[in-house]
Parts: C-alpha cells; sequence; structure tokens
C-alpha cells in the first residue's frame, strides 16, 4: 500500500536503474531493425534516382557514386523527345476511365445491396463474393480472343470495360454504404424524389470519402497493371508506362540503365504523389476489408 | 422504412396469393435489380463466358485461328509429363516455403512494434515500409536487377566492404530464387504490416495490460492473447500471401527475364502466358489454367479450414 501511495505521490513509480538501461538497449536493437528495413524498401528508390541522373558510362563504378559530378537530365530529355508524355497520358486515361466507370458500376450495386431488400438478395450477394476466386489466368486467354473479336486489340477499351462492375468493389462499397443510416433516403423518398435521382443527389455526396479510398485503390491497380496491358497494347504510342519502361531495352538486349531508370521515375511519380496526400484514406481502403472478412 | 421494404408475408395466404405477392416484391424492388444488375451482366460476359470457353478449349487444340480440333483429354494427359510445368509448380512451393513463413513473421513483428508506443516517428516508418506497394512491379523488378547485378551491382560492392566475394544474385538457381523472394517481401511487407497494425488496433489494450498485470510476460501476452485475436486478419494475410507467391508474373518476367536461369523461378502463370501468346497454344494454355486453378483452390480452401479450426481452440 506505501509504495502505491508514494508512486501516486511522485506521478510515477521509479524505474530502477538496471531496468532503464534494459530499456535503453532494447530501444536500440528496435530502431537499429526498423531503420534496416527502412533502408531496404528506400534503396531501390535512391538508386533508380541517382542511376537515372547518370551519364551511361558512370553508371557501375567502383566504388559507388550516388551523385555523380556529371550528372544530369540527359536521359529525361531524350525520354521527352521520344513522346513520354504521350505515354503518361494513356497511363492517366486508361486509368481515369477505368477508375470513374468502376466507381460508377460498383457505388451504385453496392447501394443496391446495402439499402435495399429484394427476393435473391443474399443468394446473389453470396454468389458475388464467390467469383473473386476466379483468377485472371483462366480467363486471359479466352477473354483476349473475345476482344479480338470485338476489334478491340491494341485499343483502351479492353483496359477500362471488362473490369468495369467488380466484386470486389461491390463488396467494398456494400459494407461503406450498410454503416450510413437510411433517414435522409426515407425523407427524400417521401419528397417524392426517384430512385436514380435519390442515388445521384443523396448517396453519392455522402459516400464521397469511400469513393476515394475505392477510386484510388482502382487507380493504382489499373496504372500499375502490367500483364493485360501487355496481351492488349502492341504499338508503341499506345504503350502505358509499364509497357514503355519494358520496352527501353537497347539493341540487341543491352539495357540502357539511365533512360530505363528515368522512366521508372516518371512512373512511379504521380502514384507516390497521390499515395502521400491520401495516405489515411488509402490506407482505411486497402484495410477495410481484410479485417472485417 | 423505405418504400421498398417488403412486409413479410403471412404464413397463412394461400400458394397462389403469395406467388402472386412474390412478384410484388420483386416489382417493388426492380430499381434494387437495375442497381445490382450490371454486376452480373459484365461477369457473364467478362468471366462466366471466358470462363467456361476456356473450360472448352482445354479439351481442344487450337491456335488461335482457324479450326478447333476436339481433342478430349489429350491435354491434361500431356500436362502430367510436362516438366516445365511441373517446374513452375515445384517453383510456386519453394516460393511459398520460403515467403510466407518470412512475410508473416516480418509484418507481424514490425506491425507489433509500431503498435507500441515505444517507438517515435512511427507515422515515418510506416510511410516508407509501404511505399513500395504503390510502385508498379516493372520499375521496381529493373531496379532490384540494377541493385543486384553480379559484378558491379551496388549491392555486392556494398558486401565487398564486408569482405564477401560477389553473389550470382540472378545467375543462380538459389540466388535467383532469392532474390525473387526478396523483391516480392520488398512489395508487399508494407501491405501485409498495414493489414496486421488495423488488426492489432482491433485489440482492446487493456486485454494486455491486464494479463500483465496477472503475471504474464510479454511473449507469453503476445502468444496467448495478441496471436488468438489476430487470427483472421493473419488468415487473410497468409491465404493472400500464398495466392501471391504463385501468382506471380510481372516480378519474374522483369527480374529474371521470365523464369530463368533454366527455369529455376519459372511461375505458372509465366509458363501458361507463354503457350498462349507466345507458342499459340491456346487449348493446351487452358488446360494448364485450370488445373492451376483446381490447385490454387484447394489450397486455399485447406488453409483457411486448418488456419479458422484453430481458432475454436
Amino acid at each position: 500500500m506505501t509504495t502505491i501511495a508514494t508512486s501516486l505521490r511522485i506521478g510515477r513509480p521509479p524505474v530502477p536503474l538496471s531496468l532503464r538501461i534494459r530499456h535503453f538497449i532494447e530501444n536500440v536493437f528496435l530502431y537499429a531493425f526498423l531503420i534496416g528495413i527502412s533502408a531496404f524498401m528506400l534503396i531501390p528508390f535512391i538508386w533508380m534516382l541517382s542511376t537515372s541522373l547518370k551519364p551511361p558510362d558512370e553508371i557501375f563504378t567502383k566504388p559507388p557514386v550516388f551523385l555523380s559530378p556529371h550528372a544530369n537530365l540527359d536521359s529525361y530529355t531524350f525520354l521527352l523527345q521520344n513522346g513520354i508524355l504521350r505515354n503518361v497520358a494513356n497511363s492517366f486515361i486508361i486509368a481515369l476511365a477505368a477508375t470513374l466507370l468502376s466507381l460508377f458500376f460498383c457505388s451504385l450495386g453496392g447501394y443496391g445491396f446495402a439499402k435495399f431488400r429484394f427476393p435473391g438478395k443474399a443468394a446473389m450477394f453470396a454468389f458475388l463474393l464467390g467469383t473473386m476466386i476466379i483468377p485472371f489466368t483462366i480467363i486471359m486467354a479466352p477473354l483476349f480472343v473475345m476482344m479480338r473479336n470485338f476489334r478491340w486489340i491494341d485499343t483502351f477499351w479492353p483496359l477500362i470495360i471488362p473490369g468495369a462492375a467488380n466484386a470486389f468493389g461491390i463488396f467494398f462499397m456494400r459494407q461503406y454504404i450498410s454503416t450510413l443510416t437510411s433517414e435522409l433516403l426515407d425523407a427524400a423518398r417521401i419528397d417524392g424524389a426517384g430512385e436514380f435521382a435519390i442515388y445521384r443527389r443523396v448517396v453519392l455526396p455522402i459516400i464521397a470519402p469511400g469513393l476515394v479510398s475505392l477510386g484510388m485503390i482502382f487507380f493504382m491497380s489499373s496504372w500499375n497493371n502490367y500483364l493485360w496491358p501487355l496481351i492488349i497494347l502492341k504499338s508503341p504510342e499506345h504503350f502505358t508506362l509499364p509497357l514503355l519502361i519494358r520496352s527501353t531495352i537497347g539493341p540487341a538486349g543491352r539495357t540502357i540503365w539511365n533512360v530505363q531508370m528515368a522512366a521508372s521515375v516518371i512512373s512511379i511519380i504521380p502514384l507516390l504523389v497521390i499515395f502521400l496526400v491520401f495516405q489515411r484514406r488509402f490506407v482505411e481502403g486497402i484495410t477495410a476489408g481484410a479485417v472485417k472478412s | 422504412m423505405s418504400d421498398s421494404a417488403i412486409l413479410k408475408t403471412s404464413r397463412l395466404t394461400p400458394v397462389g396469393a403469395r406467388r402472386a405477392s412474390l412478384w410484388r416484391e420483386i416489382f417493388r424492388a426492380r430499381w434494387a435489380y437495375l442497381f445490382v444488375a450490371p454486376f452480373f451482366v459484365f461477369f457473364a460476359l467478362f468471366s462466366l463466358y471466358p470462363v467456361l470457353f476456356s473450360l472448352y478449349l482445354s479439351l481442344t487444340e487450337w491456335k488461335g485461328l482457324g479450326p478447333i480440333n476436339f481433342v478430349g483429354l489429350d491435354n491434361y494427359q500431356r500436362l502430367l509429363n510436362d516438366t516445365i510445368f511441373r517446374q513452375a509448380m515445384l517453383n510456386g512451393v519453394l516460393l511459398f516455403i520460403m515467403y510466407v513463413p518470412l512475410m508473416t513473421l516480418l509484418a507481424l513483428v514490425l506491425a507489433v512494434i509500431l503498435n507500441s508506443k515505444r517507438v517515435r516517428g512511427f507515422r515515418i516508418f510506416r510511410t516508407i515500409i509501404f511505399i513500395p506497394y504503390v510502385t508498379n512491379m516493372v520499375a521496381a523488378g529493373f531496379a532490384f536487377r540494377l541493385l543486384l547485378n553480379q559484378s558491379d551491382g551496388l549491392i555486392n560492392q556494398m558486401l565487398a566492404v564486408v569482405d564477401i566475394p560477389p553473389v550470382p544474385w540472378l545467375e543462380s538457381i538459389a540466388g535467383a530464387r532469392v532474390s525473387l523472394c526478396l523483391l516480392i517481401v520488398w512489395a508487399w511487407l508494407g501491405y501485409n504490416m498495414v493489414l496486421m497494425l488495423a488488426g492489432l488496433q482491433t485489440i482492446p489494450a487493456d486485454l494486455t495490460e491486464a494479463a500483465q498485470i496477472d503475471g504474464a510476460n510479454y511473449v507469453q501476452s503476445f502468444m496467448y492473447i495478441t496471436i488468438p485475436l489476430m487470427r483472421p486478419v493473419l488468415t487473410f494475410s497468409i491465404v493472400l500471401s500464398t495466392m501471391g507467391s504463385f501468382g506471380l508474373f510481372t516480378e519474374v518476367s522483369i527480374l529474371t527475364n521470365g523464369g530463368g536461369p533454366i527455369n529455376a523461378t519459372i511461375t505458372p502463370i509465366v509458363d501458361i502466358f507463354n503457350q498462349a501468346f507466345v507458342n499459340f497454344r491456346l487449348g493446351y494454355a487452358s488446360a494448364m489454367a485450370y488445373v492451376y486453378f483446381a490447385f490454387i483452390f484447394v489450397l486455399t480452401l485447406f488453409q483457411m479450414r486448418y488456419l479458422s479450426r484453430t481458432e475454436e481452440t
């Protein structure tokens, strides 16, 4: 009893010296571990940036140099002259169109499953969840044939349309919309608003934060996609950024490392900025589905 | 309640009236059907039809153009003796053994460290570890190739400082597998850590505190409170990592040039891609895709059952 009383008076029980030393040593190990992991995470980016600024003959110097005295922007101007802005635009157009279209269908479907009761709903939703286990691998060859029959090869449509109403997005939006109260919807209905008008004028504004979270996931997966664009896009002026980076391999398989790393830096920056600005929303979006299911 | 809410039909109503009221319910909910319809239309067109077409193709020989020859189960039979496909599945198993325990352990340890309020700069570390997740794999794969260059790469030069001879990272079988594992740990650690952080935050802090007051040490409260409560998140993370270690494509096609050296890192997806889009053997590729799917499906089912059964104890 007395020890509790004294510790209350002082505010905090006195920590014995041996324990403080132990804590200090533990902290040293913790920080060393964290800094080591962080270095592992950052070195590829640092080296990418550094290499993109080097002249070709200084890429593999011994000892390695981070910032060469001859650092320049040659590889970036080379890429600009060769029309990389066109590839940036391709990536943006595809990612933006795919994101907006998916957000529309997924929020609509999520709203339907969250706020309506209708015969067969439970079975339909279970079916929707079940479709998520189908891997893309099993679809890719026949879907390619289908796109060819649509005469969509080497166009942006296959990268925008087939994934537009996807199960993950509808599941995500359903979870999000379920947490909202129905009062506003009922009020709008009593005012005589049509069902689609309610979705557009009442539901959409309320779910804006959820749309941002999901939209970032969609945008990222479209921007970073490699396999499907590789199958679909044939002419270099239609390439997205990942395909462009791949195609900067020089003649006879020789890699022009500085140009390739410059293209990589350009491809990473837009997503990095979006991520750093909306970090919280992004992390929320990613963990939302996982923690519940 | 909303207009479209459905009143429960009484059990006493005659069958005819009930059927009529079912139609009325459906009609009343017509907007809801319209709202969820796009998914089913898109699914039927762009998933279900390809899945069924693929099943049919797996029983045929087809170059993608011209006549489709029905060959029955020949493709599946040939698959039994396909050494490359067998190697690809085996590589998946090897990667799974290396990657999944390493990833789960690292992500869990990092999440626990960052969740305890002992570390300053929690947000900075979390951000840094997460950044690779938003990076496209083509850029990352080439950056790793540059770093792991045998004769002059940065990593081997750093190792030379502590007198370690140059490691043939991408030139040897073991080296290439380890490099691939490193690349996907790098890419996915942040994602899994963030998942586990979210899981940890659902555990009430007073629970572990109470255990520690009762005399449990840190390891005990971790083993008997944290891990069991984290089971849903751990299961999710392990299942996803498992699918990931069999489903690599971009990583391999960039880092090891599509599966080298001598197919040491080839994956089922790369193999299927090559058969379908390089050799134009669409029937055979479809059979491979079905075998791959069946394998992943059974593995996932087994993992989910096993991991959630232990939850009950």
